[in-house]
């Protein structure tokens, strides 16, 4: 039976997501609608009388109070011009209709049949619109082509209901899919042409060379010997074609980063770099050899000994090319994604922390982005809603947020997720952050089920972003089917049911079997026990799906019936689909039959090396020669930049709270509105232990050198930490690199973006070395560009760098906020004349002739005298001797100052002759110090009476007393000549620092 | 004295459990988190315990409405073990997600005859949007909710989406006044009055209204969550305090709210 009940609210009550949708169109689409109104559509599919259906829309689709239903005909109940109906296109995850599903089943004691299930939909009824003003509020707002489809109803052309839709969100029909059994193999003894056109029409990205290194694999007489006793051919099945294409992918196997570099540098140096992973990422760890590192570069996360009984698990992940196709999936995805990262690392850890961060085009971009291309606005709504949504339903709390805007990343937004975990040192005696797989542990399945969705992922994200983008790559994440899992799983991890445990990511199950199989030497599974959601999948499409939510773990035979109690008590589904074995292959059935058998070693190291070219351009800008009359209405301006507005909007929608630890939370301040410089959580309840979290990063530098975009990164993060009370010898860094494609023939340029990635690793490797922060973990994404464009849209080189660190006693931590009038204000480090990619030249450029300048002068980073004034500060810390403490990036002192005074609630007198300056420009000497982005930085303030101690803990440190806290609202800042520059209102720059995000 | 036993429900979406069960602890309980098949399937029983306690989260993900189908699950399976366990005079606690559950289960505001039927209901915020925002509470001296007792004010965050505390019924609010039900409002930042206003009050609720509790008092449902201020260090600026070397409390705001409960059924209070 098919029942179909519409949920709309009672008149009179307000429909919250109907005016949210209202506002949205008139904000994003400029479209004067007069009301929109809401409905939820539920489909049932299953045989239940309409008694029960009755009881089920009663109880659970609706709210009594202040919702009504209507069972197999609509509510037919207001008035409106037209309706949009948007349902899941046929096989995309419906969560809503899974709850409700297993909800049904729960009430009614009975179990769904094959093909039974739940599907929603949500109706939106506009007043006051045209056809085409509906069609573009479906198109460009409501319903996402790729993975929903949307039903345009005229009220008044039928005076009707509009119609269910009745595909919207029910699998796809039988015909579309095979028997479950089709296995093509294919024949590589065929032109180079030919092997290009296999990898490209099956989406392998796979190169030339690849190709012809997997034809070679096949030739040898041992590989074909031993098939022909499985009863395979000579020629490679689409299943071991897909395995290998999974691994091998960029995405899965960080070609680059592996590779081979020829490198030429400015001055015509050549050299050449075997494996950057291995010269500067991996070395500097090496070399550092700090004693709290656990686990690095190994596993899903790095793991370190935080102290006696804990650890700390940490990874930073992107997910940008599913965002800037799906922006809500993608980014959520994002998120529930990473969580599985140190959830799969040793024998996995809870969850403790979550933190985003956004590179994204410019939300005021007028016009229409190019066909292909979401709107940044749609992008930034979409990211921010699906990453809110997975991270808070999974009762993680966010712990930092950021997000900046550049028109290149109009072609791929760049969306940062990381997830920190902990987990005891040991657990009932084994460590807990190994894996120790043994041959004929069985591999079991747990999580989700298996669907088209996610097909090709890994293989897609290594590729720009081009017309024939794949659908299904498009996921959508369930935070609560993953958060019963981790649930039920970290149970298990304490009765040490199983003995490793690993993520279905990327590459799906061909990518955690395969990984998981070199711990134990091999493996044999068998896909026809794979649950799936639907019938119909291919087995390499088993193999390789990305569907969310599913772990894959080894557990040793005498304890799988008392695993798999556990996992069926919690309601959760797990398959044992094998065993691991130590015969060194890769080895897949179906049922009986064999569909892949590679060498694992083939599997996972068979791939050729790249070799590139990288030629380093030293490239000059236009240097501005800036004239600035009116410094009050330039700092009011430069508030209300993108990169230094307030987002607290947003960022208030994200969870800092749960879990009870954080102390320092993204907001402080006297009225909790002002970004902190690092976030603290304590390390147990009830210690005085805390962790402490923040990030660096800085793409504008990029233009100009990609070695001091890196250092000033590095040392973003770590004098973050320094400013909020953290250990600076302490501290452990992630890199997350985001770069435009360096190896595809077409992209313009790349040989130097490719130099511009050597200089970056350069640069982390020199300034990690230098402030002793060793890296445990990392990512690199290498196709950042859009080719539907011409020319292409590269995004900046981005390198992230987050860290971790430590305060023994929380009760030092030290915020920016200013706390009491009188006390006086310093300057910790030199102000260089170092505009070059800052904030104030893109502002003078675009307000003077239209287009950003970007100068040349790139803040640099003095490791040796910043750790000294590092350490100094953080003595100064300890002894209580700070009562505030900010470090200015983005915007310099001038809007580090601005929001040190408005955190507080208190003006501030700031005399700019008394800033430590190095400035060769004398004419814009106050611009300089204003807004020069000159690293290495603090403004603290102090207690007038300390002031001695503090001076005498900071000897040596070049630093000057600039000023004093103020009893009224005035910001004052007197320029070189003594006179008063600025003179301004607190509030009045609050209100232009908070404006421009607002309502968006 | 054995330390009471309190039944901590967690799992398919709930996520407060650690923190609410560290509330109970510094209260002098002894928390058991208990996963909600465990109850389903008869293996943990309620009754077992003294206190109960609904914490946040997403309970099924919230996916047909916050609480909603926690609510039918109890509604179902655990009627007669709660209705045995509300007889006993066992006090309840619901928080953010155990709050809109006890509203949907009809046991707040609850009436003098449990009927089970819904009679308000907690919905979308005014706003449309999920945010985590410290609020400023009053509570009601006059209430008869034994896990208030002796607190005038407290300042808490709120984290939800759906926390619009709203009826239909324009009798029911007045008598919830009256027999001192209305527990706890929403205030401005200086505690003097009760706010009808965002951002003061978050979500839009009617009279300001952030809890409830049941004429007997035992039943207590709040949005905003206690359980994350145990420790001074979880307010949003206490380094205000501190850096002017001010003496931090000993305890966070939300701790006594646990300790009250506690006291109450060792018979201290």
């Amino acid at each position: 039976m098919i029942y179909r009940i519409e949920v709309g609210f009672k008149r009179d009550i307000p429909d919250a997501r109907g005016r949210l949708t209202e506002q949205r169109i008139k904000a994003y689409l400029g479209i004067p609608v007069r009301s929109v109104r809401t409905r939820s559509l539920y489909t049932i599919e299953a045989e239940l009388s309409e008694t029960e259906v009755e009881l089920a829309a009663r109880e659970l689709f609706i709210d009594p109070i202040i919702q009504e239903y209507s069972i197999n005909q609509g509510l037919n109940r207001e008035e409106y011009d037209y309706s949009i109906t948007v349902g899941f296109k046929p096989g995309v995850t419906d969560n809503v209709g899974r709850t409700a599903a297993a909800a049904l089943q729960e009430t009614f004691k009975r179990k769904m049949k094959e093909g039974e299930g739940v599907y929603t939909a949500v109706r939106y009824l506009l007043s006051g619109v045209s056809r085409r003003e509906t069609e573009r509020i479906a198109r460009d707002l409501l319903a996402n082509d790729l993975i929903e489809d949307a039903v345009i109803h005229d009220r008044r052309a039928a005076d009707v209901e509009a119609p269910f839709p009745i595909k919207t969100g029910r699998r796809r029909s039988g015909a579309e899919g095979s028997s479950g059994l089709n296995i093509d193999e294919i024949d590589l003894e065929v032109s180079d042409e030919e092997l290009l056109e296999i990898s490209r029409s099956r989406t392998l990205a796979l190169s030339l060379k690849e190709m012809i290194s997997i034809r070679n694999y096949f030739r040898k007489k041992e590989v074909i010997e031993e098939r022909k006793k499985l009863g395979l051919s000579s020629c490679p099945t689409d299943v071991e074609l897909e395995a290998l294409a999974q691994t091998w992918s960029e995405h899965c196997h960080h070609k680059v980063f592996n590779g081979i570099i020829h490198y030429i540098d400015e001055f015509n140096n050549r050299r050449t770099i075997h494996s950057l992973f291995q010269t500067y990422i991996k070395r500097v760890t090496a070399e550092i050899d700090s004693d709290r590192l656990l686990s690095v570069f190994k596993d899903n996360a790095g793991v370190i000994r935080f102290n006696d009984r804990l650890a700390l698990v940490y990874k930073v992940e992107t997910h940008n090319s599913p965002s800037a196709l799906d922006p809500y999936g993608g980014a959520m995805t994002g998120i529930v994604g990473v969580n599985r990262d140190p959830f799969g690392t040793g024998l996995g850890a809870k969850l403790i922390a979550n933190v985003w961060g956004y590179c994204l085009g410019n939300p005021f971009m007028k016009g229409n982005p190019p066909q292909g291309l979401l709107h940044p606005r749609r992008i930034r709504e979409g990211v921010h809603r699906g990453v809110i949504e997975g991270g808070n339903q999974s009762g993680i709390p966010y712990l930092r947020g950021w997000e900046l805007f550049e028109d290149r990343f109009m072609g791929k937004p760049l969306v940062f997720c990381g997830t920190l975990g902990e987990m005891p040192l040991e657990i009932s005696g084994r460590p807990s952050y190994l894996k120790e797989i043994a041959p004929g542990d069985v591999v079991v399945m747990v999580g989700g089920r298996v669907g088209k969705d996610g097909i090709h992922g890994a293989t897609f994200s290594s590729e720009e972003l081009h017309e024939s983008s794949p659908v299904q790559a498009v996921q959508i994440g369930d935070p609560i089917t993953q958060k019963r899992m981790t649930d039920m799983l970290l149970e298990a991890r304490d009765l040490l049911l199983y003995r490793g445990l690993t993520d279905n990511g990327a590459g799906g199950l061909s990518s955690s079997v395969g990984e998981t199989a070199e711990l134990a030497g091999g493996c044999e599974i068998d896909l026809a026990r794979v649950p799936l959601k639907y019938p119909g999948l291919d087995p390499w499409e088993i193999l390789v799906s990305e569907a969310q939510e599913r772990m894959t773990l080894a557990v040793p035979p005498e304890n799988l019936d008392r695993y798999l109690d556990l996992s069926a008590k919690r309601r959760v589904e797990s398959s044992p689909l094998g065993v691991f074995t130590k015969s060194g292959k890769f080895h897949v059935r179906h049922e009986k039959k064999t569909v892949a058998y590679l060498n694992l070693d083939f599997l996972h190291h068979g791939d050729p090396p790249y070799e590139l070219e990288a030629r380093y351009i030293r490239k000059r800008f236009e240097e501005p020669e800036i004239s600035i009359a009116d410094h009050r209405e330039t700092l009011l301006e430069m508030l209300g930049r993108l990169n230094v507005c307030s987002n607290e909007e947003k960022a208030r929608q994200y969870d800092h709270e749960v879990q009870g630890r954080s102390i320092i939370k993204p907001f402080g301040g006297r009225r909790f509105d002002v970004p902190t410089d690092a976030g603290i959580m304590l390390a147990e309840y009830g210690s005085r232990e805390g962790i402490v979290l923040t990030e660096g990063i800085n793409p504008f530098y990029s233009d100009i050198d990609t070695y001091w975009m890196a250092a000033s990164a590095v040392d973003l993060a770590v004098r973050r930490v320094v400013s909020a009370g953290g250990d600076p010898d302490f501290i452990t860094g992630l890199d997350n690199f985001c770069w435009p494609n360096v190896v595809k023939e077409k992209m313009p340029e790349r040989s130097h973006k490719l130099a511009q990635l050597v200089r970056a690793a350069e640069g982390l490797y020199d300034f990690c070395k230098a402030f002793r922060v060793p890296l445990i973990s990392g990512k690199d994404s290498m196709s950042n560009d859009c080719t539907l464009t011409d020319p292409p849209i590269s995004i900046p080189p981005v390198l992230l760098i987050s860290v971790i660190s430590k305060i023994d006693d929380v009760d030092r931590a030290v915020t920016p906020d200013v706390k009491k009038p009188g006390d006086l204000v310093y300057l910790v480090g030199l102000t260089h004349d170092e505009l070059g990619g800052s904030e104030l030249f893109r502002y003078y450029g675009e307000k003077t002739r239209g287009r950003a300048y970007i100068g040349n002068r790139v803040p640099r980073v003095n490791a040796e005298t910043a750790l000294k004034s590092y350490r100094a500060l953080h003595r100064a810390i300890r002894k209580r001797l700070v009562r505030s403490c900010h470090t200015p990036a983005i915007g310099g002192i001038g809007a580090a100052l601005v929001r040190k005074a408005i955190a507080g609630g208190y003006g501030l007198d700031i005399f700019l002759s008394a800033v430590p300056a190095d400035i060769k420009t004398p004419a814009a000497a106050e611009i300089n110090i204003l807004y020069s982005e000159s690293n290495s930085r603090f403004i603290v303030t102090i207690d007038p009476e300390q002031k001695e101690e503090f001076e005498r803990v900071m000897s040596g440190i070049t630093l000057a007393r600039i000023g004093l806290v103020r009893r009224d609202e005035l910001l004052r800042i007197r320029g070189l000549s003594g006179e008063a520059i600025i003179s301004e209102k607190t509030d009045r720059l609050k209100a232009a620092w908070q404006g421009t995000l607002k309502g968006l | 004295m054995k330390k009471p036993e309190v039944l901590i429900i967690t799992g398919d979406g709930l996520n407060c459990e650690r923190e609410t069960a560290y509330g109970f602890r510094l209260g002098g309980a002894h928390p058991d988190l208990v996963h909600i098949t465990d109850l389903l399937d008869g293996r943990k029983r309620l009754n077992d315990y003294r206190i109960l306690a609904f914490i946040g989260g997403f309970s099924n993900g919230d996916h047909l409405g916050a609480g909603t189908v926690q609510a039918s699950r109890f509604r179902h399976k655990l009627r007669e073990d709660l209705e045995i366990f509300m007889e006993q005079g066992k006090p309840i606690i619901g928080i953010c997600n155990g709050f809109q559950t006890l509203v949907k289960l009809g046991i707040l505001p609850g009436t003098e005859k449990r009927s089970w039927r819904q009679r308000a209901t907690i919905m979308t915020n005014d706003s449309g949007i999920f945010e985590d925002r410290w609020v400023y509470l009053l509570l009601n001296p006059e209430s008869p909710c034994i896990w208030t007792r002796g607190l005038g004010q407290m300042f808490l965050p709120v984290r939800h989406g759906e926390g619009k505390f709203f009826t239909s019924d324009p009798g029911l609010i007045p008598h919830l006044f009256r027999k001192g039900q209305v527990v706890a409002r929403y205030a401005d930042s200086r505690y003097l009055a009760p706010a009808l206003e965002y951002p003061f009050n978050p979500n839009g609720s009617l009279e300001g209204i952030a809890g409830i509790c049941d004429e007997s008092g035992l039943i207590f449902g709040l949005m905003p969550h206690p359980e994350a201020y145990l420790f001074p260090y979880n307010h949003p600026s206490w380094t205000r305090d501190a850096a002017l070397g001010k003496s931090l409390p000993r305890e966070g705001q939300g701790a006594a709210i646990f300790r009250n409960a506690v006291s109450y059924v060792k018979g201290e209070s």
